[in-house]
């Protein structure tokens, strides 16, 4: 391997990735909007804000400016390309996974839904009858023969180059053959309006982020497009409290940890865990891998008595 | 095959079955009324679509896991019911099996009302109906919606076609006899006949063109639900997930199809005073044919049924039980017995073969046939490989709403209604060819 340039590369990314997260975490470009209108009419009020090197300061509202956003076609055009040499990959350690759903809130809050839709579901596992079970986080497996985008009859869900499957909200039609053939149920759809629909109707849709949602289409985890476009790591791996999330690249073989920051070796990480992917007989390639969940320091706080949370 | 009663041939005038069938057309009160009544029952529920455009798709009960229901059940059921007019008049058609003569305009009339209305179903179905034309800007030809978009039209046309065509002698006689009729139709009948005096060219050159389009037919009758087969079959769910599901459904379909006419023959028969066309011998065979389709069909049901029960595959496990002895067993043993095994036995008697009885049987058929396509297309859904989570109630159950009952009368009743019109304006029996074939000489004037 190229010693040099591949470990250069690596602290690039852990820079980039891992120390940036919190500020963008707390400061999205529509609250600030807000904030900006709202300090039109009560002048002079602080507000708390986390800077990109970590410290916190306080910044009188009406000095807020939204952050410009690309016009629609610019979006849309960036998000079909994706991000030239990249290989998205997440690893979730199950061995960590105490049930927080801290992931599903930040997600849920990122990308506007209301709490009972999930792109990130913290699902309640038991493989077989006399088996531990155990908690395991389950994100769209970005999978790399995604039967998902082969059906969609308008190119409206598609794979990208850097292996992000994403959805244009502007072009789907709602026929939700999509959801009938993932076959890890990570699509939800729109059904009715979206939640605070009135409040983001003016925002610029951003394909990235797939805000905001559009009523009658499919939506489903993205990686957090637009995160990782200013080099941030997903909305669920930067709020785990329990170091369950590692994210990062393939081609650089290394992934960070979204709460400790430390970044490791991809290939080292699975090989030594035995690193494994989800339901991989259905040959759909997923590039979500899993740590088994061995040798938890924790008890198993959920509810498998009902007969149907099983499989 | 033909054993039509000789004396027939002797009762039966060229001006006697012309006045038999073109009578009704225009002196059946009855049918105004149930058109007004249709138009009615179109009129109410087309407002709970409306609704349904207006508050998205969540007023159905559809939710992210069950997240396609009724309509699409629905939409198999109509593509299904619409492939009889494939069986009769092509596949039995190009046999040169003469009993369906008298019935052969009224299966294309089912298939073109009911290829039609499930195109619309699909589009009932959509969470954004307003960008339907992406499927022609955008459109992808590798996703199975694509091809079955593509069948379902060329479908249509060819079942209209084959509608129209066959029935250009006999609008040429409608042309000179309906004098009653309005200017309107008195002019579509001039155009359709394209001035048809039956000429031997004339007649050689119509049945060439009939011959190519029942061939044609087939393979796009056979497409377009094994196409729809596939929109399930494409995807790695259990219960779907198999290879046999094409025939499968083509073989459900002449079932559906099989009981849905029968029940058109009855009404007409009994209405429109046909009796001495669509006979008992109609029935009777149609009866057979019942018998012969619902084995095959009970054939593939044993193959995607028995099999997977007998290895119990987890993922199928679940599923499997839940049709064969939980939630849905009441409706799965309902569609295989009601509609397939206890046909099949009663069938094979001949008192049932009468119209009255293989009615009520086909009534039974039918509904089963719908039953069947529910019980094909949701608990499917409600079995995925990873478990339904952290959703509130209402994503672990599916039951319709009453907009999607409502929407899914408003689809029946615009199949009904293009039906009934079709029969309003053109005779369902043909009668040059009902003349022809008991060899009376058929004059047309120009
Ligand atoms: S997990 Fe489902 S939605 Fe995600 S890429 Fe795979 S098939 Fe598509
Ligand atoms: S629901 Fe939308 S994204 Fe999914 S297959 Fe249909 S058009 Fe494509």
């Amino acid at each position: 391997m190229k010693e040099d340039s591949s470990k250069n590369g690596r602290r690039k990314f852990l820079k980039n990735l891992g120390v940036t997260v919190g500020a963008a975490g707390v400061v999205s470009s529509f609250s600030l909007l807000g904030a900006a209108k709202a300090a039109a009419k009560e002048p002079a009020e602080m507000v708390n804000l986390l800077t990109q090197d970590g410290q916190l300061v306080q910044v009188d509202k009406n000095q807020l400016r939204p952050t410009v956003t690309a016009p629609l076609n610019e979006l849309q055009k960036r998000g079909r390309e994706g991000i030239p040499g990249k290989s998205f990959v997440m690893v979730i350690d199950l061995s960590k996974c105490r049930n927080a759903r801290k992931c599903m809130a930040a997600c849920q809050n990122h990308h506007q839904l209301r709490p009972d839709q999930h792109h990130i579901n913290v699902l309640q596992m038991q493989d077989a009858e006399y088996t531990a079970p155990y908690f395991m986080p389950k994100p769209c497996q970005h999978c790399d023969n995604p039967p998902c985008t082969k059906v969609c009859p308008v190119d409206a869900t598609f794979k990208r180059q850097d292996g992000i499957v994403l959805i244009d909200n502007e072009r789907c039609i709602g026929c939700r053959f999509c959801i009938a053939a993932c076959p890890y149920s990570a699509r939800i759809f729109q059904w009715t309006e979206p939640k605070d629909a009135e409040k983001y109707k003016d925002l610029t849709y951003n394909i990235e982020a797939n805000v905001p949602q559009k009523k009658g289409t499919v939506s489903k985890c993205l990686f957090s497009a637009d995160r990782l476009r200013v080099n941030k790591l997903p909305s669920c791996v930067s709020s785990c409290p329990n170091g369950v999330y590692y994210f990062g690249d393939r081609n650089e073989d290394a992934v960070t940890n979204g709460t400790t920051h430390e970044t490791v070796r991809f290939s080292k990480l699975i090989e030594e865990n035995a690193g494994y992917t989800l339901m991989p007989e259905l040959g759909t390639k997923p590039r979500v891998y899993y740590l088994p969940p061995k040798n938890r320091a924790f008890k198993f706080n959920g509810d498998l008595l009902n007969e149907e949370n099983l499989h | 095959m033909n054993d039509l009663p000789k004396q027939e041939e002797t009762t039966l005038s060229f001006e006697k079955i012309k006045k038999d069938i073109l009578h009704p057309l225009q002196n059946h009160k009855g049918l105004e009324l149930w058109i007004v009544f249709l138009v009615t029952v179109i009129a109410v529920c087309g407002w709970a679509y409306i609704v349904q455009l207006r508050d998205g798709l969540g007023v159905t009960g559809m939710r992210d896991y069950v997240s396609w229901g009724l309509y699409i059940a629905n939409f198999v059921f109509f593509v299904a019911v619409s492939l009889v007019g494939m069986l009769i008049s092509s596949i039995l058609g190009l046999l040169r099996i003469d009993w369906i003569t008298p019935i052969s305009r009224i299966s294309e009339m089912i298939a073109v009302a009911f290829v039609a209305v499930s195109g619309l179903v699909i589009i009932m179905d959509m969470g954004r109906p307003d960008r339907v034309a992406n499927v022609i800007i955008h459109g992808r030809f590798q996703s199975p919606i694509l091809w079955d978009i593509t069948v379902v039209t060329t479908y249509l046309m060819i079942s209209l076609l084959l509608l129209i065509l066959p029935m250009i002698p006999d609008l040429a006689i409608c042309k000179n006899e309906l004098k009653k009729a309005s200017p309107i139709m008195k002019k579509i009948y001039n155009v359709l006949s394209l001035g048809y005096i039956n000429t031997p060219s004339q007649h050689k050159h119509l049945h060439r063109m009939i011959k190519t389009l029942m061939v044609l037919i087939v393979p796009v009758g056979l497409a377009i639900h094994t196409v729809t087969s596939w929109l399930f079959a494409a995807t790695l769910r259990n219960g779907w997930d198999t290879t046999i599901f094409g025939p499968y459904f083509v073989a459900g379909a002449f079932v559906a199809g099989a009981a849905a006419l029968v029940m058109a023959m009855y009404f007409f028969r009994i209405n429109y005073k046909l009796q001495d066309y669509i006979t008992d011998v109609q029935f009777d065979y149609m009866g057979k044919l019942m018998v012969a389709v619902c084995l095959v069909y009970l054939y593939f049901n044993l193959n995607e049924f028995l099999v997977p029960g007998y290895k119990m595959k987890t993922g199928d496990d679940v599923h499997l039980k839940e049709l064969f002895t939980g939630h849905w067993a009441v409706l799965f043993w309902c569609s295989q017995l009601l509609g397939n095994v206890i046909p099949i036995i009663l069938l094979l008697m001949k008192k049932f073969r009468k119209p009255l009885p293989l009615m009520l049987i086909s009534i039974f058929v039918l509904a089963s046939a719908w039953i069947k396509r529910y019980v094909i297309v949701i608990p499917t859904l409600l079995h995925p490989h990873l478990p339904i989570q952290n959703v509130p109630e209402n994503f672990v159950h599916y039951f319709p709403t009453g907009i999607e009952i409502a929407v899914t009368v408003l689809s029946f009743a615009l199949a009904l209604l293009i039906i009934t019109v079709l029969a309003k304006i053109f005779p369902v029996v043909p009668i040059c060819e009902i003349a022809e074939q008991r060899g009376i000489e058929v004059k047309i004037e120009d």
